[in-house]
């Protein structure tokens, strides 16, 4: 019943935050529906409950991870929200609210779905609810950045529907009793699905999950919707609205390794993460909007996400502890940059100066936020980055493990530039009065202290659940 | 499959046709409301016996495609006051000349990808041509009304493919099939009567402020 309160909770508190009128009731329903369902969680984590409607909704170890990340940085990110909607709130901030409600309860069914079908119900829904959120300002900016990420996620989702149609028909040699699509039956029953089709399936959901992740070249949407979207809504879709589309491919990757064609899927994924990395080195230099700089820096992470399911052994591993990694960062990285954006008014670098003097917390979050999300020590992206280019050279992919290892190096030192120069210098702008208050800070500050903590020290049933979630995946623990 | 249905998959492959020789936005839309009624009754068609489950089936898909989303793209154009022309990016010879391409692909790869469904080969070579079809309209065509149709016809050849799904995957995939459909094309519609407001004209090539400088 839990794993289906997990979904309802927040899909009815969505409906109670449009039914009234009043501002702080509405975002009372947004902190009281994270806060419930972060409860949820905690209690899924404690006693792993039963499969419910037939096996189709359940909290294995890969889903559980990805449903703690959406959780955990939603719970945030409603705190962060309190703050933001006092200072700007076009409108009453009535549809706003309830669509993040409901990409809520989308992402929990994304993550909680064992049937692939209903996976990618929930998927589509994450689409439809978030983009009334990048339409928040209402200006002809939004509005081009909406159009643009409404038809390529459209013609991504539908690829991806072909694709479940296409794992179907993979499963039509599958003994009569299997249930069609749903993953603990497809797993079982791999040796005897058709190849080609299983094929066929993994290329077209890749290909539309992954214009989800935005994986170069299907990323292009990116830059324009996280350079228009509010702060905060860029910070849920890069942490939360990825992971969930890179659970996506994951699913299918898990069929894939039982029916023992990962052969397959490899050259594809290397190559989707070699030209990711490579685009967003390309774009991160010199780039003169933070937030853009921000979608080319979460389009190498997700790169590397696949990258790591290519080379497969201690690399599954890897890129799962690396999901979480990323979520926190990017969480973390859009609120801070939020924040500055509250403050003066603008995102370009070159209109931003002083953060250290004008706003010293922003400040110091956002440079934390620059070294987790570049994978330095000692936060947790380096131990997954680590992780991810070690299963390179386990693998025999030398080289390959040098050239990620250069354009991880020179992305680093392209978002380090610009952040470090918004950082330094006299403060240019007028700083609006009370730009930082404590609804604002907190959010980042636990994102900040989580990441850090995950480099340190991994909690043992988390490092459990990753262990599971690797082996799921055809890998191993380290 | 009987001699209907296969009469009626040809027809959906002669609609895609109609839809990238036309140039007018009212044909375009007209064609793609044939297309969706022809697409309601192939699952009746399809198979020997009828059931509840296919009726079902053939209505819905009759009420959302053949009458509901053309009626509320014609409402959008009226509405919005667009110029009955379609403006292609690549003319109108050029675009059928890909379209054969693209369906002569189709059919040479259906046989390929075995389907234990009867007529399973021209299912297949009929979705994937519509498939691809939508692609070249969704790519080739300026104003955003048409890049809709163009999305349309991409989800209809996914539907194609998925009547071979009937038999064994229940209810559920069907309806989020045509409720994507139509809440995406939903909000798709009223995105697009706001770009019209804001740019007085519904063409999406307004759209390019966002880019890389």
């Amino acid at each position: 019943m839990i794993v289906l309160a997990l979904i309802l909770v927040p899909a009815f508190a969505a409906l109670g935050a449009y039914a009234h009128r009043e501002t702080a009731f509405r975002t009372g329903w947004l902190v009281a529906g994270a806060v419930v369902h972060a409860g949820l969680v905690g209690a899924v984590w404690a006693a792993p409950p039963k499969p419910v409607l037939g096996g189709w909704i359940a909290a294995d170890a890969m889903g559980l991870i990805v449903l703690s990340v959406v959780s955990g940085l939603f719970l945030m990110a409603a705190v962060y929200a309190v703050g933001y909607l006092r200072r700007e709130n076009p409108r009453g901030g009535r549809a706003f609210v309830s669509c993040l409600l409901a990409f809520l309860a989308a992402a929990s069914l994304v993550a909680l779905s064992q049937h692939l079908g209903v996976l990618w119900v929930g998927m589509e829904a994450t689409t439809l609810s978030v983009a009334p959120l990048i339409y928040h300002r209402q200006d002809r900016r939004s509005l081009e950045a909406v159009w643009k990420y409404l038809m390529l996620s459209s013609v991504g989702i539908a690829l991806a529907l072909l694709g479940v149609f296409f794992l179907a028909t993979a499963q039509f040699a599958a003994p009569p009793g299997a249930r069609p699509l749903v993953l603990a039956d497809l797993v079982r029953d791999a040796s005897r699905l058709t190849p080609s089709w299983l094929e066929a399936a993994f290329v077209f959901l890749l290909a539309g999950y992954g214009t989800k992740m935005g994986l170069a070249p299907l990323h292009s949407w990116k830059p324009d919707t996280y350079g228009e979207a509010p702060s905060l809504v860029g910070g849920l879709m890069a942490g939360v609205l990825t992971s969930c589309a890179f659970l996506g491919v994951a699913r299918v990757f898990q069929v894939l390794v039982a029916a023992g064609l990962v052969a397959f899927a490899q050259p594809l994924l290397l190559t989707f993460g070699i030209v990711s990395l490579v685009v967003a080195a390309a774009f991160v230099l010199g780039q003169s909007d933070v937030k853009r700089l921000l979608a080319y820096s979460s389009i190498e992470h997700m790169g590397l996400l696949v990258l790591g399911l290519g080379f497969g052994g201690v690399g599954a591993y890897g890129t799962v502890l690396h999901l979480v990694n990323n979520a926190l960062a990017k969480g973390l990285l859009f609120l801070a940059v939020g924040n500055v954006v509250l403050a003066t008014g603008t995102s370009l670098v070159v209109e931003i100066k002083g953060l250290q003097r004008a706003l010293p917390a922003s400040g110091a979050l956002l440079v934390v936020g620059l070294l987790a999300a570049t994978g330095s020590p000692p936060f947790g992206s380096f131990v997954s980055e680590f992780t991810i280019l070690r299963s390179a050279v386990a693998s025999g992919h030398v080289v390959l493990a040098l050239v990620i290892a250069g354009l991880i190096v020179l992305i680093f030192a392209g978002m380090g530039r610009s952040l470090l120069r918004v950082f330094h210098g006299e403060p240019g702008r007028t700083v609006a009065a009370g730009a930082e208050d404590v609804w604002l800070l907190a959010g980042p500050a636990v994102l900040a202290g989580a990441v850090l903590m995950l480099g340190l020290y991994i909690p043992e049933p988390l490092g459990r659940a990753l262990s599971g979630a690797a082996a799921a995946l055809g890998g191993v623990s380290p | 499959m009987t001699q209907i249905a296969s009469s009626l998959l040809l027809l959906v492959v002669l609609t895609d046709f109609v839809v990238l020789g036309t140039s007018r936005m009212s044909t375009c839309i007209r064609a793609i409301g044939v297309q969706g009624l022809l697409l309601a009754g192939l699952p009746v068609f399809l198979h020997a016996e009828w059931s509840v489950h296919l009726v079902g089936l053939a209505l819905g898909t009759a009420a959302v495609k053949a009458v509901a989303l053309p009626w509320f793209l014609s409402w959008a154009i009226r509405e919005a006051n667009v110029r009955r022309e379609v403006e292609p990016l690549v003319g109108f010879v050029p675009s059928l000349l890909i379209g054969a391409v693209m369906v002569a692909g189709s059919f040479a790869v259906a046989p390929t990808l075995p389907l234990p469904v009867q007529g399973g080969t021209l299912l297949v070579a009929v979705a994937l041509s519509n498939v691809l079809t939508g692609l070249v309209v969704l790519t080739s065509r300026l104003k955003a009304v048409t890049q809709v149709v163009g999305y349309l016809m991409l989800e209809n050849g996914i539907y194609v493919f998925g009547l071979t799904q009937t038999q064994r995957v229940p209810f559920l995939l069907e309806l989020g099939v045509l409720l994507d459909v139509f809440v995406g094309v939903f909000i798709m519609g009223i995105v697009v009567f706001h770009i019209n407001r804001e740019f007085d004209s519904m063409s999406s090539s307004h759209l390019e402020e966002l880019k890389e400088s």
